[in-house]
């Protein structure tokens, strides 16, 4: 390894993001003028009036935790007490995908529960089929740090993106010798980084976040803005829709701490949720949609469920001091799994609250980790340029 | 003027916290035993917890098949 990436990766207090930026400052100056009666007495008012705001808003936060703090009658943990607890895992590295020339960022499943398509610092984006480890496709951005990739539903095209800002579709051909660049389509942008994107229930719409503080929601085949979702004071960093018989619903998290959940149809926040210290990496609904998981550089996972509008678990070790970077439910939701900066994945019981199982392997950290469609294994992706796959 | 500017955005900010204060919510209790029911109902179905057989498992390795 050269000397740059022994500084890279021994720094271990680095938290390297790129572009990240400070909340956003809440009110503009006053522009300095002379002020004539008239506008001094209008000045006047609008002080009132938003002084007035400003004391509903107080008493409005207050009044929401009241609310929350009264159905706080438990801890899940508590509930949980007398199920079973779990015996001893024993997952390994099962497939590790070499081919990248850089950090892979971002990687996601096909519905075929085989392939795989991941994302690298480099510019390239791959579909591998994970049995053979075989790479089926390779594609090279225009623009390096691909942040974000996902599969389309039906499995025939890829989307991606990252320092363009915007998301483009690939369609993926039968021919391997045919160029994949040639067919790309632009269909999201946005005014900074974009930091996730996923399709929706079919190939036709796409969702997507950015260091631009905002969601958006694309019609693949014009390229037309159909929704966008306002809300983050910074960055969004990540985000997950809801299973789809939850409803069209979807959750976000970023570098102001927060986690909105987000009505599709009319761009509203319909829930927010702020006890994060350090931005939210990741989000991931539990399979029943009626909780979600969120990894933040907090060095904590937590659990926030929707009907009781709170958070409701936290993960945590003091031993534990890195960085979560992405989080994944295991099919029935008992498991959490998060892949970390000091490049481990801990697995966690999900209703007692406690860790069952610590995974080495990574020469790096960990970036990205999506459990497979049918559940029987899930795969990382790390700065040491590989992906593992793990059952 | 910014002043102006500086209400509308508060009153964005009333108006969501408004409707956020006004969801309907239940008792942590209910929603922990629900949360729990999910993952027992469906513990049987959920490879990596129960931990599948080889056999069954495309990724883990299988046992080796010899041409006689």
């Amino acid at each position: 390894k050269t000397s740059f990436n022994c500084i890279f990766n021994v720094s271990f207090s680095l938290r390297f993001k790129p572009f990240r930026r400070r909340p956003l400052p809440a009110q503009r100056k006053y522009m300095r003028s002379p002020l004539t009666p008239e506008m001094a007495t209008q000045e006047v008012q609008l002080n009132e009036t938003l002084a007035h705001l400003k004391t509903e808003s107080e008493t409005l936060k207050s009044k929401l935790e009241e609310e929350r703090a009264k159905l706080h009658d438990v801890e899940l943990h508590q509930v949980a007490e007398k199920v079973e607890g779990l015996g001893q895992f024993v997952m390994k590295t099962r497939r590790t995908l070499k081919g990248h020339g850089n950090k892979v960022l971002c990687m996601d499943w096909c519905k075929d529960k085989r392939r795989i398509v991941s994302s690298s610092q480099d510019g390239k984006v791959i579909v591998w089929d994970a049995f053979t480890t075989n790479k089926e496709h390779a594609v090279t951005m225009p623009c390096t740090w691909v942040m974000a990739c996902a599969y389309a539903p039906s499995g025939c095209a890829v989307a991606c993106g990252g320092l363009d800002n915007k998301c483009s579709v690939y369609p993926l051909s039968l021919d391997k010798n045919e160029n994949l660049a040639a067919k790309k389509k632009s269909v999201a942008m946005h005014t900074n980084y974009l930091s996730a994107c996923s399709f929706t229930n079919s190939d036709m719409q796409i969702l997507t976040s950015s260091g631009d503080g905002t969601c958006a929601l694309w019609d693949v085949e014009s390229g037309q803005l159909l929704q966008s979702f306002h809300g983050h004071a910074a960055d969004v960093l990540c985000l997950d829709l809801a299973p789809s018989e939850t409803g069209n619903t979807f959750v976000s998290g970023g570098c102001d701490k927060k986690a909105n959940v987000w009505d599709m149809r009319s761009g509203q926040c319909i829930q927010s949720f702020e006890t994060h210290e350090s931005d939210i990496n990741s989000v991931r609904y539990y399979p029943s949609g009626d909780a979600f998981a969120s990894g933040s550089d907090d060095a904590t996972c937590r659990l926030y469920d929707l009907r009781a509008d709170r958070e409701v678990a936290i993960y945590s070790k003091e031993s534990i001091i890195f960085g979560v970077s992405s989080v994944d439910f295991s099919l029935s939701g008992r498991l959490l799994f998060g892949g970390y900066n000091d490049y481990t994945i801990n697995v966690w019981d999900v209703l007692k609250g406690t860790r069952v199982s610590i995974l080495f392997g990574h020469e790096n950290r960990v970036s990205t980790l999506r459990v497979s469609p049918d559940g029987t294994a899930f795969c990382t992706g790390s700065w040491d340029h590989t992906l593992r796959i793990w059952a | 003027m910014s002043g102006s500017t500086n209400i509308i955005a508060m009153k964005k900010v009333v108006q969501q916290l408004r409707f956020e204060a006004g969801i309907n919510r239940v008792k942590v209790s209910q929603a922990a035993a629900d949360l729990q029911q999910f993952c027992l109902q469906n513990a049987q179905q959920d490879p990596l917890l129960t931990g599948m057989s080889s056999s069954n498992n495309p990724f883990r390795p299988q046992k080796v098949c010899s041409f006689l």
